[in-house]
């Protein structure tokens, strides 16, 4: 009876599981199938065809999107690192006049909502000719309040003695931060590396609005515009194409660093 | 002359942390204070960007009530909402409850209920866009093989929105299943094995310990999907084009077109400041109401 009981508990988890694997391999298989096989809950194509990818490649520049992708990401995740720990730093670190105000504030834009930025963020965008060029989709994402406080978090469970002994060494104060404590918060580092660049690349509504030039759309966006308007021509296979292509370097990323990455998203909901 | 390299020195340290945090200043007072103030400023004016800002008064704000569409709007929206966090609790919580037993493989289990969180809304929306559709998609075929109807998942106005909930429940749980699983191991053991003592049953040790154990997490987890919940946009905006007969259209994607399709900005702007407040309000509620609880 027990056997019976706990064999149902796991089928049950299986299928479970399954609900949330298997319609990404279906997809993946049905991107490789000719388009009248498209539609069944088991896809297992009669020829394996790449015609849809072909036919993806010639209709948009979507190597460049990809490209304008990792190349956008990596910069945001790059300037949140180094801006959001020198914050950090000072919050926990250093003592100086405005120190609690600044925190105070940190704390508040972390509950305004993206909604009453948008419009005004746009127009800036457009006085400083900023639309249709990278520093639309980079400057804006350069730090976050989220990030500045797991730094300074990180930053403030750490040794006085580790600070004093660099700076008797006659270190700077940056590169005490750089090179004398970075080691030390690896975990930070990938969480808050994590969950910049996967903001950032999974970002669709901010380059629908700043960026119109085809060649520096990024991955989502130009998947999206491709979907949405007529140039997939209701191809159905094409359309699982591009996601496929859009899936894929995250999955990959997801299957080698899986653990950080459900740590790095788990503490989204610390932030409280 | 030894004197003044001291001060130097003293004022540089000083004024090192203003430096450091400036360009974190510089960014807020930019992208964050600047819009603020601006986005307040446009809801007393017409703008279509190109010619100039016109004085308008009141008349924005006197608009968004008895604009019906962006009511529709807000009523899809919270439709989405007493659909999704219900059922993103109930399942997540439930998931998290057979995460945290000793079972085999435990660790594939919560790696492949997380996978559609990593993916872009982007993906997740394509796929279901295929496993909707009425005569080819998966579902319904599924359906008819098993001898039942047709549903119109994203044709037909009533289900739409429905459709939408249940495909973001399937992208985000695996979110919530991991905060969940994080609260229950902070319940000290020591609740159910008194409890055990009792002879209480699963469910009751459930409902009495578990529940109110968690409940900050519970409030995180309403809170966090509420914000998800308001900030709605790329699953209709690809899916549906908020159809049909609107009842997919979002509160961001009508201040979306509202701005940039028809190049309303000031009353785009003042539906994005009166949105905000209606979020910040909800959120409050939710938070007397949880802790009432």
């Amino acid at each position: 009876m027990k056997i019976i009981k706990k064999t149902l508990f796991y089928l049950i988890l299986v299928a479970a599981a399954l609900s949330f694997i298997y319609p990404f391999i279906w997809m993946m298989m049905a991107s490789l199938a000719p388009e009248q096989e498209i539609g069944k809950l088991v896809i297992f194509p009669s020829e394996f065809t790449f015609d849809n990818y072909v036919s993806m490649f010639s209709k948009i520049p979507i190597g460049r999107a990809l490209f304008n992708s990792l190349f956008v990401s990596t910069i945001n995740t790059g300037l949140t690192l180094v801006f959001a720990s020198m914050v950090g730093y000072a919050l926990s670190r250093m003592r100086f006049r405005g120190r609690n105000t600044i925190f105070f504030i940190i704390i508040f834009t972390m509950s305004l909502p993206f909604q009453i930025t948008l419009i005004p963020n746009y127009i800036t965008m457009v006085k400083l000719h900023w639309v249709d060029t990278y520093l639309s989709l980079t400057v804006p994402f350069m730090i976050t309040a989220f990030a500045i406080l797991m730094f300074r978090q990180a930053f403030k469970g750490l040794p006085q003695a580790l600070i004093d002994a660099a700076r008797i060494d006659g270190c700077g104060e940056l590169r005490i931060v750089f090179t004398i404590l970075w080691p030390n918060i690896k975990p930070t580092i990938i969480t808050v590396g994590i969950l910049a660049f996967m903001a950032s690349w999974n970002e669709v509504i901010w380059p629908l609005i700043v960026i119109r030039e085809e060649q520096l759309m990024t991955l989502p966006q130009l998947v999206t515009l491709f979907v949405v308007g007529g140039r997939a021509e209701s191809q159905l296979g094409v359309k699982l194409a591009s996601a496929v292509f859009l899936a894929t370097p995250v999955i990959i990323a997801y299957l080698f660093f899986q653990k950080h990455f459900i740590q790095s998203m788990a503490s989204t909901g610390l932030k409280e | 002359m030894k004197f003044d390299v001291e001060i130097m020195k003293r004022s540089k340290k000083q004024l090192l942390p203003y430096l450091m945090v400036s360009p974190y200043l510089t960014h807020l007072l930019v992208f964050t204070a600047f819009p603020v103030v601006f986005s307040i400023i446009l809801t007393f004016h017409k703008w279509n960007i190109i010619s100039p800002m016109e004085f308008s008064g009141l008349s924005n704000w006197q608009h968004i009530f008895s604009d019906r569409l962006f009511w529709k709007a807000i009523l899809n929206t919270l439709v989405f909402l007493i659909i999704h966090i219900p059922l993103q609790i109930v399942v997540a919580l439930t998931l998290a409850e057979v995460l945290n037993r000793k079972i085999m493989f435990r660790g594939f289990f919560r790696a492949a209920f997380f996978i559609p969180v990593v993916v872009s809304g982007v993906v997740v929306t394509i796929l279901w866009q295929q496993l909707f559709g009425y005569d080819t998609g998966v579902i319904n075929r599924l359906l008819v093989t098993l001898g039942l109807g047709k549903v119109g998942w994203l044709i037909d106005p009533n289900v739409a929105m429905v459709s939408i909930a249940l495909m973001a429940t399937w992208k985000n749980v695996g979110l919530y299943v991991i905060l969940f699983l994080v609260g229950l191991q902070t319940v000290p053991k020591q609740y159910y094995e008194a409890a055990d003592l009792e002879g209480a049953s699963h469910w009751q040790k459930f409902i009495r310990i578990t529940v109110p154990m968690i409940n900050p997490t519970i409030f995180m987890v309403v809170v966090l999907s509420t914000l998800g919940g308001f900030s709605l946009f790329i699953e209709p905006y690809i899916m549906t084009g908020g159809g049909p007969l609107n009842s997919t259209l979002s509160a961001v994607l009508y201040i979306y077109k509202q701005a940039f399709e028809y190049y309303h900005m000031g009353y785009s702007a003042t539906l994005g400041v009166f949105f905000a407040f209606l979020i910040v309000l909800v959120v409050v509620m939710q938070k007397r109401f949880i802790e009432k609880e």
